[in-house]
């Protein structure tokens, strides 16, 4: 089983050179700190930079200089700096080669349900809704299952939706997994010491077993 | 030019219960300090907020909701602030959630003169009820009507005496969308310099869309979520 940076460290290895890339808040932003060395990627921060680099040394915050989780950062060389609506709107053109978000609830057909819970969180959607409309190459870092023990890939979301058929690939602290354009989840890796079986008993949408599953290599 | 205005409170003195305003700003990050600050302390109600998000309890628009000046917000993000949850649940404001770039792309479309614009954000989901859809190339997308704000205020780090506003790394976000957008845009600056001080070249916001420009003093520049990296694991 993974634990949070065990996910990120999966995740990375999707990242390919010359990638420009959008990270989203919690366990996706974590896939910053793996990426290869020497490899060319651009990482994307909404509120409108392309180059975000790691976090300032003490003393040296910039309050002008935020990453989209409104954390203090710093800015590479040759970074670029734009306004909110050209940020969408290269996210909007497909210019943004990956998008790796968290969410919720995923379903059996790629929908995505990520921002509210009726009646006990309503954060908004931020930017999530833009993104998973637009991006053609998305990835949802996720726990499999819920505080409560519940599934979190299902046939349908309960949840209020961010987005419709469009999540391409999962990774859980239990599996990486590839929705299928015709529906259900594929299972194509288990984490170090994890059973089929215990996917599957984690999984309540379809579950596709094509053959022997590799162990993941991180 | 008449655009240089002497206080936050001039700048915002005509500003009246009811009307729609837009506020520059992403979290914290090149948020109109000064001229909330003036809207709290001449205290208009019933405003009508479009701003990425809704401040902190005690910093930005969290102030004005504090003092229950705003019937309603237009944001992409209010996850912040206790006061807004508490207000939001009990029914006492009004809130329409819209996608970021549904909400900077409306802000655009009334700066560049366009009624409505067509993304696909929200397709297939509550934001898509009630609003017009059409299908271009085998994807469908809503169509997303341009703000009409009464005001727009806006903070830039360097402006001139003509207006012209130039922004500052990540505190640019919003603003400059913003900026265009208003019936009547205020700009607060950390630096107002006099015309042909700024390199026309280096202009972000052309002083066109500015009618009102002061420089606010004493900036506080809160920092929402301070993360930092010590140096000797660098």
């Amino acid at each position: 089983m993974l634990d949070k940076e065990g996910i990120a460290k999966r995740i990375a290895k999707e990242i390919k050179d010359g990638y420009y890339v959008n990270l989203g808040i919690g366990i996706p932003t974590l896939v910053a700190n793996y990426i290869p060395k020497g490899m060319d990627v651009v990482l994307q921060s909404e509120n409108g930079l392309l180059g975000i680099g790691p976090f300032p040394f003490e003393g040296e915050e910039d309050p002008d200089t935020i990453n989209a989780g409104k954390q203090t950062i710093t800015i590479l060389p040759g970074s670029a700096i734009f306004d909110s609506a050209m940020s969408f709107g290269m996210i909007r053109a497909k210019k943004v080669n990956l998008t790796i978000l968290g969410a919720m609830e995923v379903s059996e057909n790629g929908d995505i349900a990520s921002w509210k819970i009726p009646g006990k969180m309503v954060k908004g959607m931020g930017g999530a809704m833009d993104l998973v409309a637009s991006a053609e190459n998305i990835i949802v870092a996720m726990q499999h299952v819920n505080k409560a023990g519940e599934s979190k890939l299902l046939p349908e979301c309960t949840l209020p939706l961010t987005g419709i058929n469009c999540v391409k690939k999962i990774v859980t602290e239990l599996a990486v997994l590839q929705v299928l354009p015709e529906g259900g989840f594929k299972l194509l890796e288990r984490a170090p010491g994890v059973s089929v079986e215990e996917i599957e008993a984690a999984t309540a949408g379809k579950l596709v077993i094509e053959s022997d599953v590799p162990e993941m290599a991180i | 030019m008449l655009k240089v205005v002497s206080s936050a409170d001039e700048a915002v003195h005509d500003i009246q219960d009811g009307m729609t305003l837009m506020l520059g700003g992403f979290g914290l990050c090149g948020l109109p300090e000064k001229c909330i600050a003036a809207l709290v302390k001449k205290g208009v109600k019933n405003l009508t907020c479009i701003s990425n998000n809704a401040g902190v309890d005690d910093f930005g628009i969290g102030l004005m909701l504090k003092q229950r000046q705003v019937k309603k917000m237009i944001s992409s993000y209010v996850g912040e602030n206790a006061e807004f949850e508490r207000q939001l649940l009990s029914g006492e404001l009004e809130v329409e959630l819209v996608p970021q770039g549904t909400l900077a792309t409306r802000c655009m479309a009334a700066g560049y003169g366009m009624p409505a614009v067509f993304t696909p954000a929200g397709i297939g989901t509550e934001v898509a009820v009630g609003k017009e859809i059409r299908n271009f190339n085998g994807k469908d997308y809503l169509m997303e009507m341009a703000f009409d704000a009464d005001f727009a205020i806006v903070k830039a780090w360097k402006g001139d005496t003509m207006g012209n506003l130039v922004y500052r790394s990540t505190a640019r976000n919003f603003n400059p969308v913003m900026a265009m957008a208003g019936k009547v845009t205020i700009a607060e600056v950390e630096e107002l310099v006099e015309a042909g001080e700024i390199d026309p070249d280096h202009v972000h916001t052309p002083g066109i869309y500015v009618h009102r420009i002061f420089k606010g003093e004493n900036y506080e520049k809160r920092i929402e979520q301070r993360t930092v990296r010590k140096k000797d694991n660098a």
